[in-house]
């Protein structure tokens, strides 16, 4: 008998049963589930010790989730929220991209534009919406602003980054095949940065998202952040729980669906 | 100052008759080249070079010496301090498309298929879709892919990645084909599977290459000239020509008397550059 036939003889002795039942415990979906039912659990158990009396259990919550989706509290406020955060994160991802590629190309500007983002990116930006509000009042502009400064800097840092690093033996290999300037921009810069220019616009959605419950919060109560205060003041903490669970899903979720965009329109490798 | 150094003379190697020059046209010339890099390293001083046509050159010598730098000088990707480099008698000014370059890692864009990557070179030079992936599934089938036109470099071996690179040299149709250390990163058994049908390639293809290698064995089993640098800055310390049979069985010549001599007589010169 040779190794090789040692080896494919072995998995076949083995117990069928116990081999399902451990494959299907040690199964990423299921393995999943177990990590969220334990937070749950454990909120729920904290709730009910309680912890504070203004900190619900997570069955409360959901009572409180399905009271203000049913009057449609939680749908009004939603569009009223993603109106400042739609405007600020287009703004933020087209002029954050066009800037970091422009700086990545094209070093003279990198010195010139690149300071303001460093400095925002280390910066707690969020003392800044007191000017903010001083300069463009309690409106709209403020809230999108507040957007801005959150996402930006993560996403203009992470393009210039992402166009610095193409690998230079891609740049050479374009050359050496006679690539223009704009054949080498197009067809190997971009796509080579791609990969982190897209988990630069992740970190920047995640940011916007603060920026804007951030404004909602401190600027003017409106939206999600109006549900979180009012039911906060009229201590319904269920509700305001619940305001804040749904914001907080819904930006995962989003976050989650422009990974599945960038897969399925800009990384064919990683479906093969 | 000394002048820079003509081209060593073809040298008598003992175990070997005295060996007549190559008698093609130079398809590159190289004139007293030299590189200084910024920051005052002098990687090449006044290096003069013939590579004939349709013959296999390979550039040998100790780690950083400068082989890779004279490659990449020849294909215009980095310019020269000094001299000049003339390839079927036009000045090298830049990279051009008589030229094309195998390069150590492979350099496959990894966002594209196999065979996107193998017509790159023709859809830079604005070949339509259809007649460009009809040429590159020539070639790919050519270097032994057939069948793994949509796959992506990720999912294949590094010595097939290493096909892919040598089929996008290929299919832009360059005189001159010139490859920097291509078989370092394969495996052994790879790497003489590949040298064996790139002697395949230079006696059936027509072209000319020049071939960069630190490995004594492979530089003698695949040239048929072989200009040896020395330590940087670098000069060409001689010029061997190995004649060795080629032809029949690939594995007589690793066994040949003729093939053995050459490699210990070019171990016995590189030696003394050692530590």
């Amino acid at each position: 008998m040779q190794i090789s036939d040692l080896a494919s003889a072995l998995p076949a002795r083995r117990e069928p049963p116990a081999s399902y039942w451990r494959d299907a415990l040690i199964h990423p979906l299921v393995l999943r589930l177990v990590s969220f039912a334990a937070v749950l659990a454990l909120w729920e158990y904290a709730g009910r010790i309680p912890l504070s009396p203004a900190f619900p259990t997570f069955l409360e919550t959901m009572g409180g989730l399905g009271a203000i989706i049913a009057d449609g509290t939680l749908y009004k406020a939603f569009l009223i929220t993603l109106h400042p955060l739609v405007i600020g994160l287009a703004v933020s991802v087209l002029l954050g991209v066009a800037l970091g590629v422009l700086m990545g190309l094209h070093e003279p500007s990198e010195w010139l534009i690149a300071p303001v983002f460093v400095i925002a990116q280390a910066a707690p930006l969020a003392a800044l919406i007191p000017i903010l509000t001083f300069a463009y009042g309690i409106g709209l502009t403020a809230k999108i602003m507040t957007v801005c400064i959150m996402a930006m800097p993560v996403i203009v840092l992470n393009t210039l980054g992402a166009v610095r690093n193409t690998p230079k033996s891609l740049l050479e290999m374009s050359r050496s095949f006679l690539a223009s300037r704009s054949q080498s921009i197009r067809l190997v810069i971009l796509p080579a940065a791609s990969p982190m220019i897209f988990a630069g616009l992740r970190l920047g959605c995640a940011a916007a998202f603060i920026g804007v419950i951030l404004a909602e919060l401190l600027i003017t109560p409106t939206g999600i952040g109006d549900v979180i205060s009012y039911n906060q003041s009229v201590a319904d903490y269920p509700k305001m729980y619940a305001a804040i669970l749904a914001i907080i899903v819904f930006s995962v979720l989003f976050i989650e669906l422009l990974e599945r965009i960038e897969l399925t329109l800009f990384r064919p490798e990683s479906r093969a | 100052m000394t002048p820079n150094i003509a081209p060593a003379e073809p040298r008598q190697t003992p175990g070997l008759a005295p060996i007549p020059p190559v008698a093609t046209r130079p398809i590159v010339e190289v004139k007293s080249v030299s590189k200084t890099y910024a920051g005052g390293v002098e990687a090449l001083s006044g290096i003069s070079l013939d590579f004939p046509e349709g013959r296999l050159t390979t550039l040998l010598g100790p780690s950083g010496c400068g082989k890779t730098t004279l490659l990449k000088i020849i294909a215009g990707l980095i310019p020269a301090s000094g001299g000049q480099v003339f390839v079927d008698g036009r000045e090298v000014k830049g990279p051009g498309p008589e030229r094309a370059f195998v390069f150590q890692d492979f350099a496959l864009m990894p966002w594209a298929s196999v065979i996107r990557n193998v017509a790159f070179g023709l859809e830079l030079r604005g070949i339509a879709h259809g007649e460009r992936e009809a040429i590159a599934e020539r070639h790919i089938a050519r270097v032994g892919l057939k069948g793994f036109e949509r796959k992506y470099p990720h999912e294949l071996s590094g010595g097939m990645r290493q096909r892919v690179g040598l089929a996008r040299a290929l299919a832009v149709d360059a005189k001159v084909v010139l490859m920097d250390e291509p078989f370092s990163a394969v495996d052994e058994q790879t790497r003489r599977k590949f040298q064996e049908e790139l002697l395949e390639l230079v006696a059936n293809e027509g072209k000319s290459f020049i071939f960069v290698t630190h490995s004594i064995e492979e530089a003698v089993y695949v040239s048929d000239r072989i200009a040896l640098l020395s330590r940087r800055p670098s000069r060409v310390s001689a010029i061997i020509e190995p004649k060795i049979v080629r032809g029949g069985d690939p594995e007589k010549i690793r066994r040949d008397s003729a093939y053995l001599d050459v490699v210990e007589d070019i171990w016995q010169q590189l030696k003394h550059y050692l530590d």
